[in-house]
This record gives C-alpha cells, structure tokens and sequence, in this order.
C-alpha cells in the first residue's frame, strides 16, 4: 500500500517540531468524533432495511408489533442524532453495542479476532524488517554497481505484486511440490499449539510482508546513502574504523529513522486486518469480520469494527510521532 | 516535449513508459474489441486448454480465450484507474488549494477532514462506499477516487503553502490581481511538478486497490473480465490450469510495475531533493 507516500517524511521536513505534536495531541480527540460521525451516518446510507437484514425472509412473517419492539430493543426507533448520542455515550463505557449476527457484544466479538490479526500483523513486520533492512544497508554500500541495481529491482517487483498475486503463488507452489494445502478454517491459537499456528500463519505472512519488506529496503537504502554522506560518517572513517563497523555501527542507527517511522504507521495499517490475505487463507481475522459484517448488514459490528480499526491506526500513528521526536534530537529539543 | 526526452533518458522511466504505451495499446484494442477471439464467448470444446497457437494464454473452465478477456480486462481496469485517478487529483487539489489559500479555521476544517479519511485502510473505506453504493465499475471509481483525494490534499496543500509566502504571489497581489487568477495561474502552475509525480505513482495504488476489490468480487462484475476477477476464478483451477493465474497475475504486476517506475523516474527528475539518489 501506498504507505510511503502517504506518511513517509522526506529526510529533509524533520523540522517538524513540538509544535505539531501538540498540535497532533490536540486534534486526535476531534479526529476520532470525525471517524465516529462517518461510520455511524456511512453505516446508514447502506441501503437495505435492519430488521430484515437480520432476519432475511422471516421478517415478513412479524406483525407489526413484533416489528415495532425489536426496533424498540435496537433503539432503531429513535431520531437518527439520539442513536448516534447513544452509541456515543455507549463508546465511553466501552460499549459498542450488540452484534445482530452474533448476538453477543461488539467488543467481544471484535476482541476474539483481535489476537489473529495481532499476530500476523507482528509476525509480517518481523519478516519485512529482518529482509528490508538488511538489503536496504547492503544496497546502499555498494550504491550502482550490480548487486545494488539487483536489490532494486526486486524491491520495485515486490512493491508492485498484489498480495492476492503473491499469495495465489505461494499456495500454488506449496500444493504442486509439496501436494498439500496450507491449513485453513479453524485458527489454531498460539499458546495451544505453536507449531500448529505457525504453520498456519507462515504463509499469510510471508504473502502480507512482500510488500512492506521492499518498501523497507527502499527506505532504508536511500536513508543509509543520505547517513553514509554526513560528516560524522567522515569522521568515523577517517578515525580508522573499518568498513562493517562504519556502516552497522555508526550509520544504521540514524538511517533506521525512517524505518521506524514507516515501520509504525505499517503497522497502524495491519492492525486494521488484511481483508484480502485473511480472505486467501480463510483466516478469521478483523479484516474478514469487517467484509462479513459489511456485507450482512451487521450495523452494530460495522461501525465497532470500523472505529476499533481507526482508533488503532491513530493511535499507533500518534505514538510513531512520539517516537520519532525521542528519536531525533533535532525534534525532542525543539530546534530546527 | 523535453520532459518527455528527459524521461526516455532515465533508464526505469524508459522502461515504465514502454510498458505503460503496450498496456496502453492492448486496452484499446480491447476495448473497441480487436481481441483475437470474442472475450465472453465460450468455445465450450475447448475448455481448459493449455496455451497454444489458438489460444495464446489458454482457456478458461468455460472456453473462453484468457488472452481476449485480459486485453478487455486490461481496458477495465485502466478505466477505473484513470477516472479514479482524475477523481482525486481533482477534488484533492481544490481541497489542498483552499486549505492553504484561504487558512485559519478552514485549512484546520478541511485538513482535519482529510485525517479522518486517511484513518481508514484504503480498501476498508472503498468497501464501505461499495457496500452504500452497490458494486460496479462507478463504484469503484468513486470510491478509489474518494480514498486517495486526502493524499492529493496533503501534496497539494504543503507546496502551496510555501508559494503563497513568496515574493511573486505577494507581487502579484499588489498589482491586484485576483484571486482566481492568482491561484490558477502561480499556484497551480507551480504544482505541476509535485502533482505529475503523484498522479503517477496514484495510478499504480488504482490498479492495486481496483484489483483488489474486484478479487473480492466487489468491482467490476462478471461476466464483465477484469483483472482481479480473473485471478479470483482462478484460484479454485490453479493446479488444473495454472496458466488461469499466472498470465492475470503477471499482468497485473506488469501494469502496476510500469506506473511506479515511470513514477519514481518523475520523481528523480523533477523533484531535486531526490536526485541522483535513485531511490
């Protein structure tokens, strides 16, 4: 995804400065009621009328009165703005409702897909990171020359392969040399059967982080080029110090800055679960709950789950400001 | 034309533009229907069969021709992908525009709204406008258009900040020329530069979001073929007829490929904070 772009500060704008995150801490409470206000009157542009979504061809069999007491229970019976301050009210006690297809609340059903999401959020970026960087720094000391041009040119195919695409050809492979299918249906849980679940979650893995992997060594292989050019890179060499521990030592710690910064908001993202891979590998994740959701007109679970995602993404977001303002001097004292 | 030459001579922009002019030329030919064989017609004897002289890329488990339906395909999906493109560039540059113009409360109202926006994972948010709207190529342009406009707002609004401080617009505000004419014509002119590259690069997320949706089975639908729904189809054949995946795969990869190097090309030429990198 277009994450670079999006969010990924040129080296040069690091001036931004305490200011914005003052700033930043100030607005996020009126960007979440933002998110709030569009879920909620999104939800309800859906065509298609609640009960019967529910119910499906029975809700023709209620009388009036029965139709008249569910709407009651949903409170569908009330002024669109008394709902909204209701679910509103309802979000501070951390109640998001009741789901209409599970019967059960909101929050509890998002919260039992959680931990999927979680861990192939976690284990993607673990694997993007562990090939980005690596790649990123290698290509970078041997700017232009074979192996750098190599690098790039994997970097630009990952970036440009739909995960649907890779993922399409992992289980190719894995079913045509090895005549197995990866383990779908069922999640297995980590802490019951860690073998199981990694087996189950390598691949989903491996198929979300192709991506963000190359845009990592990107990044890192144009923040390295930019480290290995300042003055105390200079100094560092001409102290004597040898090749490795100039680049590893000295450069790699500034160069990941950007890293870091991508890094969070990625994961912002990923948190939000992939409905694409989750749909691939018959993972339930967030992501698949959302589309399910979506698609039953399951009002309540849309709008938890779409908010639940949000708030996520912001406040990763939020700490990723943070973090890059510890990490860079020039913004923790609030100079330029 | 000298960007244009300019281009040619960047060695991942000459090979972004070659491939973008063939994919180009194939969905035209697609779409005024110069396809080797009638995409939706099913040559029901011929089901399955493997790439041949006939059928270049095989066929499907009805018999249709996959190299026809990708040439359609093709047409498609850069149909959504422009219009979508247009879409945003066009309502994230009025928006960027008037943000950084006009400032104060409406740069925090409009920016903000932006944020909102850009809370959502791009194909979360085009799922619920799918999902009000009802699935289809409108649709999906809309909805494309709408997930990438906070981003034109955000390339926009930043340059035209910088712009609005400088001596010839406050000249050109002394001589009272108005506003319009301030913003169309040195604002405007002024971005070209940021916008090309975006509007590039946009056009690569296009394809890969309208893909996307249509692999749910929530673009373009059948028997309509595009891209993403050609893979879909696929998945449950891939080992039967493998070539059902991987000519629509690679294609797909080709398309977006093509945009991020012409983009990253613009990028090196025209932005100079980039040059000489090769990033």
């Amino acid at each position: 995804m277009p994450v670079t772009a999006i969010y990924g500060r040129p080296a040069n704008s690091r001036a931004a400065d305490m200011n914005y995150l003052t700033q930043r801490l100030l607005t996020f409470p009126l960007v979440l009621l933002g998110v709030s206000l569009l879920v909620f009157f999104a939800i309800r542009l859906v065509p298609g009328d609640a009960i019967i979504a529910m119910l499906g061809t029975e809700a023709g069999l209620l009388t009036d009165a029965q139709r008249a007491s569910l709407e009651a229970y949903f409170g569908l019976d009330q002024p669109i703005i008394v709902q909204y301050g209701r679910w509103l009210a309802g979000l501070f006690e951390g109640n998001l409702g009741i789901s209409v297809t599970y019967g059960k609340p909101v929050l509890e059903v998002i919260l039992a897909r959680f931990p999927l999401t979680l861990e192939l959020s976690l284990l993607s970026m673990l694997i993007s990171l562990a090939v980005g960087i690596p790649a990123g720094g290698f290509a970078a000391t041997r700017a232009d020359r074979p192996s750098d041009l190599l690098v790039r040119l994997f970097a630009m195919l990952g970036q440009s392969t739909p995960s649907f695409v890779v993922g399409l050809v992992l289980i190719y492979f894995l079913s045509v040399t090895f005549r197995m299918l990866p383990a779908m249906g069922s999640f297995t849980p980590l802490f019951e059967d860690p073998i199981g679940n990694l087996s189950q979650m390598l691949l989903p893995s491996i198929t979300l982080g192709l991506s963000f992997a190359a845009a990592v060594t990107r990044i890192s292989r144009s923040a390295m080029l930019d480290v290995l050019s300042d003055d105390y890179v200079r100094t560092a060499r001409s102290k004597g110090a040898s090749q490795r521990d100039v680049v590893w030592k000295h450069a790699l710690p500034n160069a990941l800055i950007p890293v870091v910064t991508l890094s969070g908001v990625e994961f912002g993202y990923l948190l939000g679960g992939a409905v694409i891979v989750e749909q691939i590998f018959a993972l339930p994740g967030l992501g698949r709950l959302t589309l399910d959701a979506i698609s039953q007109r399951d009002y309540p679970l849309v709008q938890g789950a779409v908010l639940f995602i949000a708030f996520n993404f912001l406040v990763v977001n939020l700490l990723v400001d943070l973090a890059y303002a510890a990490l860079d001097p020039r913004i923790r004292l609030g100079g330029k | 034309m000298d960007l244009l030459k300019v281009v040619l001579r960047h060695p991942s922009g000459r090979i972004g533009a070659a491939i973008i002019l063939i994919f180009l030329v194939l969905a035209g030919l697609g779409a005024v229907g110069l396809t080797p064989h009638d995409p939706l017609k099913q040559f029901v004897v011929d089901r399955l069969k493997p790439p041949s002289l006939t059928y270049w890329f095989g066929t499907d488990l009805l018999g249709r021709d996959t190299f026809s339906r990708l040439m359609l395909g093709i047409s498609e999906s850069f149909i959504v992908a422009f219009a979508s493109v247009a879409v945003a560039a066009t309502a994230g540059t009025i928006i960027g525009l008037f943000a950084a113009w006009w400032g104060h409360l409406w740069d925090g109202v409009l920016m903000r709204t932006m944020d909102v926006l850009l809370a959502f994972p791009a194909i979360l948010l085009a799922l619920l406008i799918v999902a009000i709207e009802g699935a289809g190529m409108v649709t999906s342009i809309v909805a494309i258009g709408i997930v990438y406009t906070p981003i034109f707002a955000r390339v926009v609004r930043a340059p035209a900040l910088a712009i609005k401080g400088r001596e010839f617009v406050e000249a050109a505000r002394t001589f009272g020329s108005s506003q319009g004419y301030i913003l169309t014509r040195h604002l405007l002119l002024n971005l070209v530069a940021p916008l090309t590259v975006q509007i590039t690069l946009a056009l690569a997320w296009a394809l890969l979001t309208e893909s996307g949706l249509s692999f749910l089975g929530l673009g373009t639908q059948p028997p309509a073929p595009s891209l993403g729904v050609m893979l879909a189809e696929s998945k449950s054949m891939m080992t039967r007829a493998p070539w059902l995946m991987i000519f629509p795969g690679l294609t797909i990869m080709l398309a977006i490929l093509g945009f991020n190097l012409l983009g990253d090309a613009l990028r090196d030429i025209l932005d100079p904070r980039t040059q000489g990198r090769g990033a």
